[in-house]
């Protein structure tokens, strides 16, 4: 009930106040935190992105994306090929490739030495794939755990796939040792601050994006062809075309998330963006509270934290912590942590209309 | 519970006639099979505006897989034209665009949605995509119109999930047209409805009926007596019989299916005779 209220009346005091609140803390967050801790934070606003994407596909839409790791992997990649290029000067041949490879630039890595068409490409190639495959799976009416399924059958073949080609992609390594990002130093902490402060940005850009989709006509068309997809097809709509612009969406975020997380961690490799990760993601989506603006971000930037904190603490711990915490969440507050507030005043007027 | 409203039906009626004044519903030889079972054979109908059509028949006669068959929700052989449109082999959200709607047996409306947000997306499918992108400002001058017909007006912030069984259904019909559609085709509209709700829904679709083609699926025997222009049999996926209430009613082979050959002799006569059929949900 707490998305249907919030989706009617859509309380705009206090969205923008909660926004206005986050963007003042990613603010100030640098002044309190060391560069460390910083750049552990900026990690996970990149992962907070993919984050975004699930709760409108998810969340609104009811695709359960069990396979983002695809697109925050594409976007990643594509990312981190560029700056192995740039890193090689022009005509330069990246380092890995020298030691496992031929020695050769493989043509499909060519057209990433220009930092523009990596950018675009880096947005173009998720977008297409993801149309491609919402349009062909949608379209033949796949959903709920079939679509799940196939999602993550496909995350597991990416990560197949780049095992697999070890010369041009790295393989288990994946690709690092990134030097500079579109010509500034990545050890100077200044530009290790800017990064941040880049991500941040983003992010909430992002959430803006988002809460415009959601509250639009197009938002309250996805939750009803999410509710009653053939009701939505007698009333004249294709629901195939609205979810596959909503699954589009969240690739693009996902890829965003993913080509940002490769200058700030200054890896990517397959165990960023197998099966294992895509889950994660969904994790912090579902504590957080999927159906809301806020609840997928902070839901997940509170998981990475505390996988961090917990690791820190009892090294094999987390996934065991993780497990557990999904189990009470999924249980006891299906709505996430975002519908405790609700659910507590619920109780309390149920508990004074009963006196 | 609010009321209908005619005045304001007649105010969305009237906005728009020219499109499909003079179209109507013409079926031939509709045939659909399911894994070698017929479900709908040699079905032929012709419904024209301003003739209220009631559907009737047994469970199983195949009146839900004929509407089916029509919105392109199962696959059929023959034809099925609307204003000269064929609608067999179109996809569902395309025969949706040509002026087909239809409401289900269970009222199917977007339960978490307001009762002013389905209107406004029943409204909005010839919407242009970027227009999709805002927000709702106002709703256009058909919502507020439909609001008044089916009463809900003071319920317009309210999530549709909450409404009253007939509340609901008077929402899938304000859908309706609000949607502009010009074949109407309702599953058992009034199953569920209180006496009063039956009667003020019978005075409505009189009033729809005289502006658009109107096909109604109906158990009601007395609903079918009061509102029905004229009936059209259906069994065991043919056309039993077709006319006017009283020609189906005194028809010997309707009377054989609905009570049977002994009751055919002694009781074919009165009007009450179909009655026990009233009774049964059908859920084919």
């Amino acid at each position: 009930m707490t998305v249907l209220s919030a989706l009617a009346r859509p309380g705009r005091t206090r969205t923008l106040a909660a926004y206005g609140l986050a963007a003042a803390l990613l603010l100030l967050a640098p002044t309190v935190l060391s560069p460390f801790r910083l750049d552990l934070l900026a990690k996970f606003l990149c992962l907070a992105m993919v984050a975004v994407g699930i709760g409108l596909a998810w969340g609104r839409g009811g695709l359960l994306t069990l396979g983002q790791g695809v697109y925050f992997g594409l976007g990643g990649y594509l990312m981190a090929m560029h700056l192995k290029l740039a890193d090689a000067g022009p005509g330069g041949v990246p380092d890995f490739m020298l030691l496992y490879g031929t020695g050769q630039v493989p043509g499909w890595w060519e057209p990433l030495r220009s930092p523009i068409a990596a950018i675009l490409l880096i947005l173009l190639v998720p977008a297409a794939l993801a149309a491609a495959l919402g349009w062909a799976v949608f379209t033949r009416r796949v959903r709920g755990a079939y679509f799940a399924i196939l999602s993550q059958a496909l995350a597991a073949a990416f990560t197949i796939l780049l095992i697999g080609q070890q010369q041009t992609t790295g393989g288990t390594n994946g690709l690092n040792g990134f030097r500079a990002f579109f010509g500034y130093d990545l050890a100077d902490p200044a530009n290790r601050l800017m990064l941040y402060f880049i991500a941040a940005a983003v992010l909430l850009g992002m959430v803006a994006v988002a809460h415009q989709l959601a509250t639009s006509r197009f938002g309250e068309l996805l939750v009803a062809v999410r509710d009653q997809e053939d009701r939505g097809r007698f009333l004249g709509y294709d629901p195939a075309l609205v979810k596959v612009v909503a699954y589009v969406v969240a690739a693009v975020m996902a890829a965003i998330g993913g080509a940002l997380f490769v200058p700030i961690v200054g890896i990517i490799s397959p165990a960023d963006v197998g099966v294992v990760p895509s889950i994660g993601f969904l994790i912090g989506v579902a504590i957080g509270g999927r159906a809301t603006l806020l609840g997928p971000v902070l839901g997940s930037i509170a998981v990475s934290w505390a996988q961090t904190s917990i690791s820190e603490q009892f090294p094999s711990g987390w996934i065991y912590f993780q497990g557990a915490l999904f189990i009470l969440v999924v249980a006891f507050l299906p709505g996430g942590l975002a519908s405790v507030a609700g659910v507590a005043r619920r109780r309390r007027t149920a508990e004074r209309s009963r006196a | 519970m609010n009321d209908i409203d005619l005045t304001a039906a007649d105010a969305l009626l009237g906005t728009d006639t020219a499109r499909f004044r003079h179209d109507y519903l013409e079926v031939r030889g509709l045939r659909v099979e399911f894994d070698g079972f017929v479900a709908v054979r040699d079905v032929d109908l012709t419904v024209t505006q301003g003739d209220l059509r009631f559907l009737i028949g047994p469970n199983g006669a195949g009146k839900t897989t004929l509407i089916d068959a029509v919105t392109g929700l199962v696959r059929a052989t023959g034809s099925a034209a609307f204003g000269g449109t064929e609608l067999l082999g179109r996809t569902t959200h395309r025969i949706a665009r040509a002026g087909v709607g239809r409401t289900f047996q269970t009222a199917s409306v977007f339960e978490e949605l307001t009762v002013l947000q389905n209107l406004d997306i029943a409204a909005g499918a010839r919407r242009r995509p970027l227009s999709l992108l805002r927000r709702r400002a106002d709703p256009p001058a058909a919502v507020d119109q439909a609001l008044e017909t089916i009463g809900l007006t003071a319920l317009r912030d309210t999530p549709a999930g909450v409404l009253a069984h007939g509340q609901k259904q008077w929402l899938e019909i304000g859908m309706l047209l609000v949607q502009d559609a010009h074949l109407l085709l309702l599953d058992e509209p009034v199953a569920g409805m209180t006496q009063a709700e039956r009667e003020e829904t019978g005075q409505l679709l009189r009033r729809i009926g005289s502006q658009r083609v109107v096909v109604v699926v109906e158990h009601d025997m007395e609903f079918l007596r009061s509102f029905a222009d004229s009936v059209t049999v259906m069994h065991q996926g043919q056309v039993l019989a077709e006319g006017t209430v009283n020609e189906v009613q005194n028809d010997p082979a309707v009377v054989e299916v609905y009570l049977g050959a002994d009751a055919a002799s002694s009781d074919a006569t009165t009007t009450g005779s179909a009655e026990p059929v009233a009774t049964e949900g059908d859920h084919s």
